[in-house]
């Protein structure tokens, strides 16, 4: 399946797990040394969660794939190590254009607003993110990846699940009370267990061509309907790192896949688009796409994330995202009841949560496809409509649709508290923190997310009263200075008021001035104990 | 005197765009012509202002003027 040229080579080494006379046991396997699996890997092992990782590939090969990573996952990838490594290769955009034949239509700016660690986007070839987090990886003891492992099969049992590996030096099994199923859009572990994964299919075509150049665009998407070098349909053009440029260009349903590859097709087309002769073609590919998912991602004791557990069209940049959102999402969960720190019912929440972001995401990237690529001659003149009008009323550049870009979700969900007290602000119940820049107790500059990091927290605005519990907290104007007002803004601050952040940084309770009991109840709600009972 | 809104009224423009490919979904060119036919019926009679309806009709011609030719 893998023809891709490798760019990173990992070794095969045996395991003592393969000499065992009967299999070994662990308490988490996961299955894809992919993005979302290194992401689910690392988190658990830093939540004090020892890790088995299979890899059926023994490299990291060729190829952009994705290559827009969101605030929000940045943000993740801080609190695992590798965002700093991801930053300084990566190139940081925010601005995007679209333009109708040579004519801007609208641009767009992603992250307005000051005060925020992460910025709104970073390309990065995904090959230099696995690097990153394999290096990672690799500093963590208690995570073991193995390579040229394939899972060739599952036995759900209901306290786990029984794997047989299949390696160079032959096969052997594993005992492990919760198997990750991040092997992503072909899961084999899907297979095995005959769920069936659903959803819309597009016929248009798309070539995805890497070419190297030096290039005086902007750092900005650059997205063309009808541009003047490819009547009739779309491209779209990205900066990544390395002077490499991301193209798209949509070839229409009747495109011939192979021969659209061939270098004498592609390099005409790109040096009309480009207008120049001065590049080299890193990487082409065809593909078309698919939005679809499992009906459900928690069967027994196998959770699938990732691109294993749904897929979408790529533009909007959802894919790498939402996955990596669902890492982070599980892997607080799974620690927890694996540490028996919460019953296992707090597993239901993740299903609950990720299956409302991934149908979120499945409709927005549904609409957009259904705009770039028109399936019949009326959807065709529809979007030719609002591409027209576009020009002459606002109403009609808001249905202009590019691509909506991956935006982190927010979670109405059990392990929430509501509101009782009215709250203006940016801070929503439910959805990730909003950064704000602050000051620690030495008067040096902190993030709040990075003051955050993984736990559970309860942030608490002195009134001089002292704390309301005796969980972690952090003090706001004792633990934390919010020199120029950004927390308070952000999150409507008044003195007296706390906010349970879960473990994930998402926003679970608030209060204007909460007593220990009602943080108490919360807190156990936001572990799955006494859902709803508030 | 009420006058023609061009800004965007939607809470979620994109799932009203959705709406209207949706229902043209399987028909034929010429249902899809009368369904619309049928739409702008509704919605000029709803509008139910013929000043606004004359504004909007300026609009539409307006943006039929291209400064190059559109997707073919």
């Amino acid at each position: 399946m893998n023809t891709r040229k490798a760019l990173y080579q990992f070794g095969y080494r045996r395991s003592p797990d393969q000499d065992r006379p009967t299999p070994a046991h662990h308490p988490v396997v996961v299955v894809g040394a992919g993005p979302v699996g290194l992401c689910t890997a690392i988190d658990l092992v830093q939540r004090g969660v020892p890790v088995i990782l299979l890899d059926d590939a023994d490299r990291i090969g060729e190829g952009s794939r994705g290559i827009c990573y969101a605030k929000r996952t940045l943000e993740i990838l801080d609190r695992l190590g590798v965002a700093q490594t991801c930053l300084s290769k990566g190139v940081t955009w925010k601005v995007g254009k679209v333009f109708q034949r040579e004519e801007l239509l609208y641009a767009f700016d992603l992250l307005p607003e000051d005060g925020h660690k992460m910025p709104a986007f970073i390309n990065l070839q995904q090959y230099y993110l696995e690097h990153a987090l394999v290096e990672r990886a690799a500093q963590l003891p208690d995570l073991d990846i193995r390579w040229r492992n394939k899972a060739t099969g599952l036995k759900p049992r209901n306290d786990g699940a029984r794997l047989t590996v299949e390696t160079p030096e032959g096969s052997y099994d594993l005992d492990a009370d919760w198997v990750v199923a991040a092997d992503g859009a072909r899961s084999a572990l899907r297979s095995m267990l005959g769920l069936s994964f659903t959803g819309e299919v597009f016929e248009d075509r798309f070539l995805i061509a890497d070419v190297k150049m030096r290039g005086d665009f902007p750092t900005e998407r650059w997205f063309w309907f009808d541009p003047p070098f490819h009547d009739g349909r779309s491209a779209l053009l990205h900066k990544q790192p390395d002077d490499v440029w991301r193209i798209d260009l949509q070839l229409g349903p009747d495109a011939d896949a192979k021969a659209e590859q061939a270098p004498e097709r592609v390099l005409p087309r790109l040096r009309q688009m480009l207008g120049h002769d001065n590049f080299a073609l890193e990487w082409v590919s065809v593909y078309t796409f698919q939005c679809r998912r499992l009906e459900r991602f928690v069967h027994g004791r196998v959770v699938f994330v990732g691109d294993a557990a749904h897929q979408v069209s790529p533009f909007g940049a959802r894919g790498a995202n939402s996955g990596i959102q669902d890492a982070e999402n599980l892997a607080w969960k799974l620690a927890l009841v694996v540490n028996d720190a919460a019953p296992e019912r707090l597993m239901e929440t993740y299903e609950f949560e990720r299956s409302a972001a991934t149908d979120e995401n499945i409709g927005h990237s549904t609409r957009s496809t259904d705009f770039i690529a028109p399936r019949s001659a009326q959807e065709l003149r529809f979007r030719d409509a609002a591409l027209a009008l576009a020009r002459h009323a606002p109403f009609a550049k808001r249905m202009v649709n590019s691509g909506r870009l991956s935006t982190p979700s927010t979670y109405e969900t059990s392990l929430s508290t509501p509101d009782r007290d009215a709250w203006a602000g940016s801070a929503r119940l439910g959805a990730p923190l909003p950064d704000a820049p602050m000051r620690d107790r030495e008067g040096r500059p902190i993030w709040l997310l990075e003051a955050l990091g993984g736990q559970e927290t309860i942030l608490y605005v002195s009134n001089g009263d002292p704390p309301p519990c005796s969980c972690r907290i952090l003090t706001i104007g004792h633990d934390l200075i919010d020199e120029n007002g950004f927390f308070e803004q952000r999150f409507d601050a008044s003195p007296g008021s706390a906010y349970l952040v879960r473990p994930d940084q998402h926003l679970a309770a608030r209060w204007r001035h909460p007593d220990s009991s009602m943080i108490e109840r919360a807190t156990r709600r936001l572990r799955g104990f006494d859902g709803g009972a508030a | 005197m009420t006058f023609l809104v061009a800004d965007n009224r939607f809470s979620d423009p994109d799932r009203a765009y959705r709406a209207l490919i949706e229902a043209h979904r399987g028909l034929s060119d010429e249902a899809s012509a009368a369904l619309n036919s049928r739409l702008v019926l509704i919605l000029a009679n709803h509008i139910g202002d013929q000043a606004v309806l004359q504004d909007a009709l300026a609009l539409a011609k307006k943006s039929m003027v291209q400064p190059e030719s559109a997707s073919s």
